[in-house]
């Protein structure tokens, strides 16, 4: 180890200094306009958070199986589409509905969708990913790659290649105006959706036998099948949360933007690049790297001084992975892991 | 042990070099007979054209590129792609009028005296666009290959996705324009024998000769030819042999005194050589080089020709790349009309990717070792290796028992 640490040193250097000039290039923006800097990051909060809620899913996974599951963006992209057919075909929810009617309208989708797509990716899971659990590492991968077409493309078939909406079920008056910032009760909704969530995911891994076993599975999966945890099965209830995460994530985009059928394909490989930047299998890594990620995409697209602009967004995103995967391989709340480098 | 071996290889050696000529053959004579072929009731509809031959000989020329570094080095690259763009626009650059502030003619076959722009020969533009990309694989693959393999999987996705939005914004770079944005590079010179060879009463350019599709067929045959030679010798090379011992046990390779960085690198370098060279010759055909082209759609595309026929397996790759880059031309669109011809209103075209999405889902599952297995690989596949996750102890048998084997 001790000749690397050399090597290690001046890659961190790098690395800070990179870090370093992001700082000095926020605080010039911010100096030059306040408002539109704090209106900015309030978009990156709330895209960032939804980030979140499809990188846990992907961290969720990563964690217990140590496999990219590549569907999981499509699936989400899957969900947010059904879901726009259960508000405006089903449901029938337009703008000019009762506060209380949308609000037991979108507590009912999110409620179908997340029972619905949790049960979905546990059947991809169940044949697509189980009869692999012994190949070589790279199979499932593979498999996972050939998943997430096959995903996509029943979106494609079900939805063809338009955009779907739905309409402003929710205000976009505001919750706070001072000055020149605002944040709209639209932009709040995702908060209020997702906050509760977490907590309850939280509490499920922390406190429950079932999160407990997910733990154990994935810090030795060998050792708790010897401790008499059924890992089939855990894997199984992993798949089963991050598909119902996929599916509230698919709800929340949807009331903020238009979505189709490959609109799984760019989040989920921002989002896993979220993923990877909190650390992978660590979930509170995933939420904070998803909150920067956010922030940096708004940031590009928004400021003003030196920003490169939404041409460039995919590749400031793949930038950053790539930056964190040659410097920081564990992320920034990962452990310093030998099989990290 | 060693002289029946010998007598197997041999006797593989010689079924090999038969088909081989076989097909050279056919290849000689596919373009005389594709008219009378197209005629044949029934299969004569689903007989692809010498144009689309050539795309789907470039596109396996790719998969046996990609096939070294998946096959043989065991290195997942999803972003393959981006080595097709860099073969392509280097072609762009140096044999088009995209440069038009100077004007260089270097052998330029079919081109007037003092067109604008840098035009290169094409026959050099090939081996310096596999060069160019050879030192892109180099600077992609040194800080990215000590990752691990779904790491390394994903870096290279991200690379295959900046490659084309940099082509796609880079027409203005302080005010330069490099890679002409959205519109693309064309038109890009074309190949040719020159005057010397329009002396010889062989056409000047292929481009403007009545036979177009047939030159560039036999060339891109010429093509595949010797990357497969290539393939084939490296493989069986000290470097070949250091590939294959680090796809099977990293760590073991490593004790054995194979150097990683180094090994890893060059089965990427070498890898992204061909796909320079295939994506420079595929511009020279279409006549240019554009953004659209590069999507992780076409990497994702190319692995599954190296998975359909055999990860690591030559022959394998062959059948796989020749059989799906030909649905993806032509056969998904002649079976779509077949279908259609039945009424029921169904396009195979549009859902493309989800079927290649099946094809691999349904081998990993079924036959993981692909159409045409590679032998080595096979026994991987159906053993399990070292880094295999033993999850299955909960089941009676030892850790790396695997359900079905008979051992």
């Amino acid at each position: 180890m001790l000749p690397r640490l050399r090597g290690a040193r001046v890659t961190d250097l790098i690395g800070l200094t990179l870090l370093g000039l992001l700082l000095i290039w926020l605080a010039v923006n911010f100096v030059k306009g306040p408002a539109a800097f704090i209106d900015i990051s309030l978009i990156g909060l709330t895209n960032g958070t939804i980030y979140g809620v499809v990188a846990l899913g992907y961290t969720l996974v990563y964690g217990i199986l140590q496999l990219i599951n590549f569907a999981h963006g499509d699936v989400f992209a899957l969900s947010g589409l059904v879901a726009s057919t259960v508000i405006v075909s089903v449901l029938g929810l337009d703008e000019g509905s009762s506060a209380l009617v949308i609000i037991g309208g979108l507590a009912v989708t999110l409620v179908v969708i997340m029972v619905g797509f949790s049960l979905f990716n546990a059947s991809i899971e169940r044949v697509a990913y189980r009869p692999l659990r012994n190949a070589p590492r790279l199979a499932p991968l593979i498999t996972a790659v050939g998943m997430s077409f096959v995903v996509e493309n029943i979106s494609l078939a079900l939805y063809g290649v338009n955009y779907r909406t739905v309409p402003n079920l929710i205000s976009h008056s505001d919750v706070i105006h001072i000055g020149g910032i605002t944040y709209s009760w639209s932009k709040a909704s995702v908060l209020i959706i997702v906050i509760p969530l977490l907590v309850v995911l939280s509490w499920f891994v922390r406190s429950t036998k079932q999160g407990k076993a997910m733990r154990a599975v994935a810090q030795d999966t060998e050792a708790s099948a010897m401790m008499g945890i059924d890992v089939d099965h855990t894997i199984a209830v992993t798949f089963l949360i991050a598909g119902a995460l996929a599916g509230a994530a698919g709800i929340v985009y949807l009331m903020q933007f238009n979505m189709r059928f490959d609109t799984g394909f760019e989040l989920g490989l921002i989002a896993f690049t979220a993923a990877v930047l909190g650390g992978i299998g660590n979930l509170s890594g995933a939420v904070l790297g998803a909150l920067c990620i956010g922030f940096i995409q708004a940031f590009n697209e928004g400021l003003g001084w030196f920003a490169p602009g939404s041409d460039w967004t995919r590749s400031m995103v793949f930038g950053i992975l790539i930056l964190v995967l040659v410097f920081r391989p564990e992320g920034i709340l990962g452990e310093q892991t030998p099989e990290g480098a | 042990m060693t002289g029946l071996r010998h007598r197997a290889w041999s006797a593989a050696g010689n079924r090999n070099t038969v088909a081989v000529v076989v097909l050279l053959v056919l290849a000689l004579i596919y373009p005389t007979i594709v008219g009378s072929l197209q005629l044949v009731p029934v299969i004569g509809d689903f007989v692809p054209k010498t144009d689309s031959m050539v795309v789907m000989v470039v596109f396996t020329t790719m998969a046996i590129g990609l096939n070294m570094v998946v096959g043989y080095a065991g290195l997942l690259d999803l972003g393959y792609v981006a080595f097709y763009a860099v073969g392509a626009y280097t072609a762009g650059w140096f044999a088009s009028q995209q440069f038009s502030q100077v004007s260089i003619d270097f052998g330029a076959a079919g081109i007037p005296d003092g067109l604008p722009g840098i035009h290169i020969s094409m026959w050099l533009v090939l081996p310096v666009a596999g060069a160019l990309t050879m030192l892109a694989g180099t600077a992609i693959g040194i800080p990215t290959l000590r990752l691990r393999g779904d790491y390394l999987a994903i870096v290279t996705l991200g690379f295959g996705e900046i490659v084309p939005q940099v082509v796609r914004n880079a027409d203005n770079v302080y005010g330069f324009d490099l890679t002409h944005g959205t519109f693309g590079i064309t038109p890009i010179d074309s190949l040719g024998f020159g005057a010397v060879g329009a002396a010889l009463g062989l056409p000047e350019s292929f481009r403007q000769s009545s036979d177009r599709a047939q030159w560039y067929f036999w060339f891109a045959v010429v093509i595949l030819l010797i990357t497969v030679f290539c393939s084939v010798r490296l493989r069986d090379s000290r470097l070949g042999r250091a590939w294959i011992a680090i796809r099977e046990d990293e760590t073991a390779a490593a004790a054995m005194g194979v150097p990683l960085m180094r090994t890893k690198t060059w089965a990427y370098a070498i890898g992204a050589f061909f796909g320079g060279v295939a994506g420079a010759f595929y511009a020279s055909f279409k006549g240019g080089a554009f953004p659209a082209d590069f999507y992780f759609n076409i990497s994702v595309f190319l692995l599954c020709m190296v998975i359909l026929g055999g990860v690591g397996s030559v022959w394998g790759v062959i059948l796989g790349g020749m059989l799906l880059s030909y649905l993806n031309v032509e056969g998904l669109a002649n079976i779509g009309s077949t279908i259609q011809a039945t009424g029921l209103a169904f396009d195979p075209t549009k859902y493309q990717f989800g079927i290649y999405g099946s094809i691999i889902v349904l081998m990993m599952l079924f036959r993981p070792a692909g159409l045409i297995p590679e032998r080595r690989h096979r026994v991987e596949m159906e053993e399990g290796v070292h880094d295999t996750p033993f999850y299955d102890v909960q089941r009676e048998g030892t850790l790396t028992d695997r359900d079905g084997s008979d051992d």
